[in-house]
Formats: structure tokens, C-alpha cells, sequence
């Protein structure tokens, strides 16, 4: 039976950022995850924005975090090969009787340690984001917001993990955990880890694993939002991640630049019973068409290409980061929605202090790879780049998602890395995520799945067991 | 320096064959055709039902056949040179076309373009189907090729949406194999597919079709379990009172063809916002000269006999260009 130092329950980004985290040290660390592929659960519906610091209570920890994570996100991204874009936001007023608004709005987040925030007006809007609602009469600015790829971030983080010698386990659905002795003793659909420290950063269910050791003290509420992916061909749609002034719940309805080109308008914001409703609806379709149009007129409900919906898991009004008095050893990482992304290695930083004062000792490693190969994509590098490429492995010039120029390499290579499942490899490569949605492209995916997967066809699956594509071989006449 | 072509034709399917031959009969002696796939045809290949040719050929083909007669016509003309598994990925204004193929890139300029690279479906996306994203949606495209070219079933019961030809034929299709299929919904009053695929496909094997009525929302996590289907007034407003959930597994998609032209796009062709074809002022003819179109990325035609007399013009026409160019 095997033991570790720390076992982390939840495979989504901030479970991935505390891996990465923990493997600089000579420790033996397990991160263990429910679904087939890591980020499947509330990370796989991020928008990939990296937040400055903004509409967030000057006394919040999510705000400090927000902060220093927008800073490491940028050194991470860097060694693991993400791309990070600081393309800066703007939060929009219309009328000038919301001017105020947007100064106090500046003013808490410079308390938080916001750099570089402006109060720009409308000739700073008409020049810089032309398609702009004209009615748009002051902004504010603030430089330091950012985009990357969701899930690159857990995906790469995760990979530079094992690299350094974390184990990741799928398909590990914790069922019970009790304390023997010293260590935990954690009953997974994989069998049976020991631990001496559990960080449970289970997203949506991180209140059943925090009742598992007998903490009831929180629960997870899951919050709907609907967001609506446009085609990449409006890339230049807006230059900036365009706000509107926040209301009490959400940060409302937004036009948001994504990593790989496409502008994307969302999310809502609706609190839901089930914390497996990922439904989309013709109401929230309506509501974002409409709050988005007032941000940017020319916004086509035609070019909607893709949408989805996911769920942040709220409790309360902050995150829950915290070392358990009463379960010794055991730290919870719950609440973690927005801007649970962008605070995510910040949050990393801070499980690693609560685990040293719930007496865990750090030692480095004298052998860290910090550094991780940039993943290549054709669509983001230069057309003599992509030939010498072709020139090195003929499989860069064999395209199998047309729309978004996805060579079999990058498909293999992806599954090389992990994927296992058809969204794995769309996640990971945007192979089927384009305009067409996969008809060109998914009988293609599924057979280099299954060829590189040593699998029958039949047994390759959307995003997991119960979701396999096919019924069957067909019948032979 | 960049190598010339006298003509380039971007895709080899029927529409791009026909052009080929065409402009090969009308003089042109430098052809290279562009075909992403691992042989010619295009979609005709998956298309293994009968009805094609009958106007054309006289005779009832299969799509398969009716393809065949062109690849072995163009097969048997040197002056055509056909690159198979190419992928253009940029074409611009002053004809510059770049292709990648396993193992190579190339840039090359053509003095004429025909683009013949037919159409995509619309999707479910594009038609905005609330509820869940489960496995078991399929483009009835794709569910055709994941039967006739890969031999596999891609569901056991069945909802079509939308009355298109494609999912007409698919629902007879998905029938011959053995699955169930529940219904044709269709949100118009009419079916949009021809009647003679309305009578063979649905008609003749009892496949429910519920015209004026939409689904309304998709259910299930990992699987398709089930639709909610609801009757429409004459504004496409669903009619309270009408709903109705009929489980299946599997929901085909058929709500019609758009031309695939992002390339055209990029070269700065004007596109008409709605259709997707190009705006043009005669057949097959873009707004910029010397690159031309024919076949369903011209604009989405019924049936390929057409594509084909249409996509000769197309043949004709460039070579015309040429002489006038020379």
C-alpha cells in the first residue's frame, strides 16, 4: 500500500497549481481526480481570464489572491509554455452619474495593490475600442488583465507535476476517508492511499469530502453560468475584456477575449439545485445577447459558434482556505469561483504555507524542471515555423480539424500527454471545437484515439465512461 | 520566386472534377487540383444511396459510382495534376495559394482559382438547441460517414431534426440497420428535402415526421436520454400545451447546407452575410477577378447532377479568363 506525504482530492486547476507546487519538494504527493481527464469538472467552463484585482472587497482574501496570482500567473505561464496575453480590461460606464461608481471601484482595488488603473473617457473608448457602444461615456482601466487557456493551465501544470514526480490518479472518485494513527487512510473507485496530509480542493464537492472527516460547517452551492463561444473570425471584435459595472452577485455578462481567438459573451448567473445541471437555455441565451449588444452593438447572434455552461462552486462570499483544527493534517481549499483561476498559484503558495504550519517540512528537490516544451499549435506559429515543422515529422501536414488547422501530430501528441477522451483531445488541441463542430474531423479523432489508446472505437468516449460515441460496429450484412 | 499555375482548383469533388475537366476540354494545359482528403470524390464517397445521375447520366447511380466516372476520367488526362491530402490554409487576393500536405508546404500563385469545396452542415449550435451537451449528437453528416465509410452505428434510437435530404436518407438509413427512429421534427410546414426522399426514406418505412414542431431542449449528462419536442405557430413560437418528451439516445441533426468558404473569405471575396455564397453578378463568377466558384460553395444546390452542369460553366469560364489574361 502506498503512502504519501499529500494526497489532493480534485483535479481542476487549483488542485493542478497545488501539485506543481508541492513537487518542487522531496515529497510524495498524489493528486487524485473523479473524472476520466483532470479538468473536467468546473475549470473545463473557465473563461481563461486572468483578473487584475478589480471589483473584488479591499478585505477579501480572494482579492489578495486575485492580486498576487495575476503577478506569478505570468512567470508560470512562462515556464510551463502557456501563452498569456495582457490585454487589459475595461469596465464600462454609460451614464456619467456611474463615473463615481467606477472611482470607487478603482479605489478598492488600488487598496488591493492594482497596478496601473486609469478613469479613461470616450475619445480614449472611440480610439482604442472602436466597436464600443458609442453611448459608453467612461471606462475603467485597468492593463493588467490577462487571457490565457484554462485548460492548458491545469493540463500543463499537471504535466510539469509528474514530471517532477507527482502521481496523478484518475477515475479515483473519493468514497471515504478515515484516520489511522498518524495518516489518512482514503478509500478511493482506485484503491486504497495513505496520507500524512489531505488538501481537499474538490470544487463542487468539496463540502462532501470535508463531511467525510467530519466538517459540516460549509456547503458547496453551485452557480450556473451559460457563456457563448463566437467564431474566431470576430478575433478583433474588441481589443480589451469588456465589463459592465458589476451587480451584487456576479461581475454581469461580459465580452471576453480568449486565448485562441474566438470572442466569447458571458456567463449568467443562476443558482441551481443540482451540481451536475449543465444545461443551457433559451433564457440565458436572450439575457446574454442583450446585455452583450449593449456593450457591443455590432455582436451577431449568427456567429455563435459553440456554447456551454458551467458551475463555480460558491460558498459564501469568499474563498475557504483554511488548515482544519479539529481533522490535524487536513486543509481545505473550497469556495474557490471566480477568480479562482487567476488566484490559483497564489493559493498553491498559501496551501503550501498551512501545510508547514500543520508541521509538514519542505525540503527542495536539487533536480526541479521548472520548465515545460511550449505544446506546439500550427494555428498560433508562423507559416516558416509550420514548415519546418512539416519538414521534421510529415504528421504536421496532415490536417484533420480544417477549421481550426489541427494537424494528426498535434492530435497524437495530445493523447501522448494524457488525453484519453474526445473533449481531452478537443481541450487540449481544439480539434472539434471549431465552426463545424466536429463533423469533419470526429471520425478522424476517434480512430487515432483508438489506435493510440489501443482501444476498440466502440469503447472511445466523449468525456468519459456512459458517453462513448458510437452504439456499435454495425451490423455486417 | 514563387511557383506559377496556369489554374488551381480547390477541391475534388464532383464540383471540382467537372471544373477540372472542363477547363482541360476549353485549352487550359496546367491544372493542379487541391483535394483535402485521401482521394477524390468528396462527399459522394459517403453518399452510398442510389438517386445521383439521373439527369446527368441518364442512368441511377449510387454516389460512389457517379464519382468514379469522374475520377477516372480526370485520372486519364496528364495534363491534370491532382494532390491528394493537401490542406490549403491561406488564399489571397493576388491568387497566392498555401497548402500543407504530410511532409510538405507549399506556396504557389495560380493565374486562375476555381474554389470548389462544397459545404458544411449547419449544426446544432447554429440553431440553438437548449439543454445538456452530451455524446450522441451528430451532424446527420457525420453520422453518414461513421456508418458508410467507418462501419459504425452510431446510435440504436433515433430523433432527426429538421427535414433536410441528408437526414432523410439517414433516417432510412439508421432504419436498414436496425435502430429505431423515433420521429422527424421539423420546424416547417413542409419538408425541405425533395419528395422523392420524403416518400422512399420516411413514408414508405412509417418513420413518424412531425411537421411545425421544434425540439425544445436536449436531456442527459453523458448520453443523449431524451428531447422535448413542442409544436410551433406560424412565427416558430412554440405553442403551449404541445410539449412532449420522446426518449432516444441519439439526435441527428439536418437544418440545412452552408457554403464552406472561409478561404474565399480570407482572400477578401464578398460573401453574402446570410447565404455564405459569394456575391457575384453570374454564375460561379466573385468579386474578384480571376477567382471563381462553382458547386455547392457557390451556392447549395438539390442534387449533384446540377452541381455538375453548373461546375462545367465553371471549367469554361476560367479557361475563358485565361485566354483573356494571356
Amino acid at each position: 500500500m502506498k503512502r504519501y506525504d499529500v494526497v489532493i482530492i480534485g483535479g481542476g486547476v487549483v488542485g493542478a497549481s497545488i501539485a506543481r507546487k508541492l513537487s518542487q519538494y522531496r515529497l510524495k504527493i498524489a493528486l487524485l481526480e473523479k473524472e476520466e481527464e483532470l479538468a473536467f469538472g468546473v475549470s473545463k467552463s473557465n473563461s481563461g481570464i486572468i483578473h487584475p484585482g478589480t471589483q473584488n472587497p479591499p478585505n477579501s482574501l480572494k482579492g489578495h489572491l486575485c492580486v498576487q496570482g495575476n503577478y506569478l500567473m505570468r512567470k508560470i505561464a512562462m515556464d510551463l509554455g502557456v501563452d498569456f496575453k495582457e490585454v487589459g480590461e475595461l469596465i464600462v460606464a454609460f451614464q456619467e452619474n456611474e463615473i463615481p461608481e467606477l472611482l470607487r471601484l478603482k479605489k478598492e482595488a488600488e487598496l488591493l495593490g492594482v497596478p496601473g488603473l486609469e478613469i479613461v473617457d470616450r475619445a480614449w473608448l472611440r480610439k482604442r475600442e472602436p466597436n464600443l457602444n458609442a453611448e459608453a461615456c467612461a471606462a475603467l482601466y485597468a492593463p493588467t488583465a490577462g487571457i490565457v487557456s484554462p485548460y492548458r493551465v491545469v493540463y500543463d501544470n499537471a504535466e510539469n507535476a509528474v514530471r517532477n514526480g507527482a502521481e496523478i490518479h484518475t477515475l479515483a472518485e473519493v468514497e471515504a476517508i478515515t484516520k489511522k494513527d498518524t495518516f489518512f487512510v482514503i478509500r478511493t473507485k482506485k484503491g486504497i492511499f495513505n496520507a500524512k496530509y489531505i488538501v481537499n480542493s474538490a470544487g463542487l464537492f468539496s463540502d462532501r469530502i470535508a463531511n467525510m472527516v467530519g466538517i459540516n460547517d460549509f456547503y458547496v452551492h453551485p452557480r450556473k453560468g451559460e457563456e457563448f463561444l463566437l467564431d474566431k473570425k470576430k478575433e478583433n471584435l474588441t481589443n480589451h475584456l469588456i465589463f459592465p459595472l458589476p451587480t451584487k452577485t456576479s461581475k454581469g455578462i461580459l465580452i471576453i477575449k480568449t486565448s485562441d481567438g474566438n470572442p466569447m459573451i458571458g456567463p449568467t448567473a443562476e443558482d441551481v439545485e443540482s451540481k451536475d445541471d449543465l444545461s443551457t437555455s433559451d433564457e440565458g441565451l436572450a439575457k446574454v445577447i442583450s446585455a452583450a449588444k449593449r456593450l457591443v452593438p455590432s455582436i451577431d447572434e449568427n456567429d455563435i459558434i459553440s456554447y456551454f455552461a458551467g458551475l463555480r462552486p460558491a460558498s459564501g462570499k469568499d474563498f475557504i482556505i483554511r488548515r482544519e483544527k479539529s481533522v490535524p493534517g487536513f486543509i481545505t481549499v473550497a469556495g474557490i469561483q471566480s477568480p479562482g483561476l487567476t488566484a490559483a498559484p497564489a493559493i498553491a503558495a498559501l496551501v503550501c504555507r498551512l501545510l508547514g504550519e500543520s508541521g509538514l517540512t519542505f525540503k527542495r528537490k536539487i533536480f526541479f524542471h521548472a520548465h515545460r516544451k511550449k505544446t506546439i499549435h500550427l494555428f498560433t506559429i508562423s507559416p516558416e515555423h509550420t514548415k519546418s515543422l512539416i519538414r521534421k515529422d510529415p504528421a504536421y501536414g496532415d490536417i484533420v480539424c480544417r477549421c481550426e488547422i489541427v494537424s494528426r501530430k498535434e492530435i497524437e501528441d495530445s493523447i501522448s500527454r494524457g488525453a484519453r477522451t474526445a473533449d481531452g483531445v478537443k481541450f487540449r488541441t481544439r480539434a472539434q471545437a471549431g465552426r463545424c463542430h466536429g463533423t469533419f474531423c470526429t471520425s478522424r479523432v476517434l480512430k487515432i484515439l483508438a489506435e493510440k489508446c489501443k482501444k476498440p472505437v466502440t469503447e472511445i468516449t466523449k468525456r468519459g465512461k456512459g458517453s462513448e460515441i458510437v452504439k456499435g460496429e454495425k451490423r455486417v450484412a | 520566386m514563387l511557383r506559377e499555375r496556369e489554374l488551381i482548383i480547390v477541391g475534388g469533388g464532383p464540383a471540382g472534377m467537372a471544373a477540372a475537366i472542363a477547363a482541360h476540354e476549353s485549352g487550359v494545359r496546367d491544372i493542379l487540383v487541391l483535394e483535402r482528403d485521401y482521394c477524390l470524390g468528396g462527399i459522394l464517397n459517403q453518399c452510398i444511396h442510389t438517386g445521383f445521375g439521373i439527369r446527368h447520366f441518364k442512368e441511377v447511380l449510387a454516389g460512389p459510382e457517379y464519382a468514379d466516372r469522374y475520377v477516372n476520367q480526370i485520372q486519364s488526362i496528364p495534363e491534370i495534376e491532382i494532390s491528394i491530402k493537401s490542406f490549403v490554409v491561406k488564399l489571397t487576393r493576388e491568387k497566392v495559394l498555401t497548402y500543407l500536405k504530410p511532409g510538405q508546404m507549399h506556396e504557389v500563385k495560380a493565374k486562375a482559382i476555381i474554389m470548389a469545396t462544397g459545404c458544411r452542415e449547419r449544426t446544432r449550435e447554429m440553431i440553438h438547441i437548449a439543454g445538456t451537451r452530451p455524446s450522441g449528437i451528430f451532424s446527420a453528416g457525420l453520422a453518414q460517414r461513421l456508418m458508410n465509410i467507418d462501419a459504425l452505428l452510431p446510435g440504436k434510437e433515433v430523433l432527426v431534426v429538421g427535414s433536410g435530404d441528408i437526414g432523410l436518407i439517414m433516417a432510412r438509413r439508421f432504419t436498414l440497420e436496425g435502430a429505431k427512429v423515433k420521429g422527424v421534427v421539423e420546424i416547417a410546414k413542409t419538408t425541405r428535402g425533395l419528395v422523392r426522399n420524403r416518400v422512399q426514406c420516411i413514408e414508405d418505412f412509417n418513420i413518424p415526421i412531425y411537421f411545425s414542431h421544434k425540439i425544445s431542449k436536449i436531456y442527459g449528462r453523458n448520453r443523449v436520454e431524451a428531447v422535448d419536442v413542442v409544436q410551433v405557430d406560424d412565427t416558430y413560437k412554440e405553442i403551449q400545451g404541445t410539449l412532449f418528451k420522446v426518449p432516444c439516445d441519439t439526435i441527428l441533426i439536418s437544418v440545412g447546407l452552408i457554403p464552406e468558404n472561409e478561404l474565399m473569405e480570407m482572400a477578401g471575396v464578398k460573401l453574402d452575410k446570410k447565404t455564405n455564397s459569394p456575391v457575384s453578378d453570374g454564375l460561379n463568377k466573385t468579386s474578384i477577378p480571376g477567382i471563381f466558384s462553382c458547386g455547392n460553395s457557390f451556392k447549395v444546390y438539390d442534387i449533384v447532377d446540377s452541381v455538375t452542369r453548373d461546375s462545367i460553366l465553371a471549367g469554361h469560364l476560367a479557361a475563358e479568363y485565361l485566354k483573356g489574361a494571356k
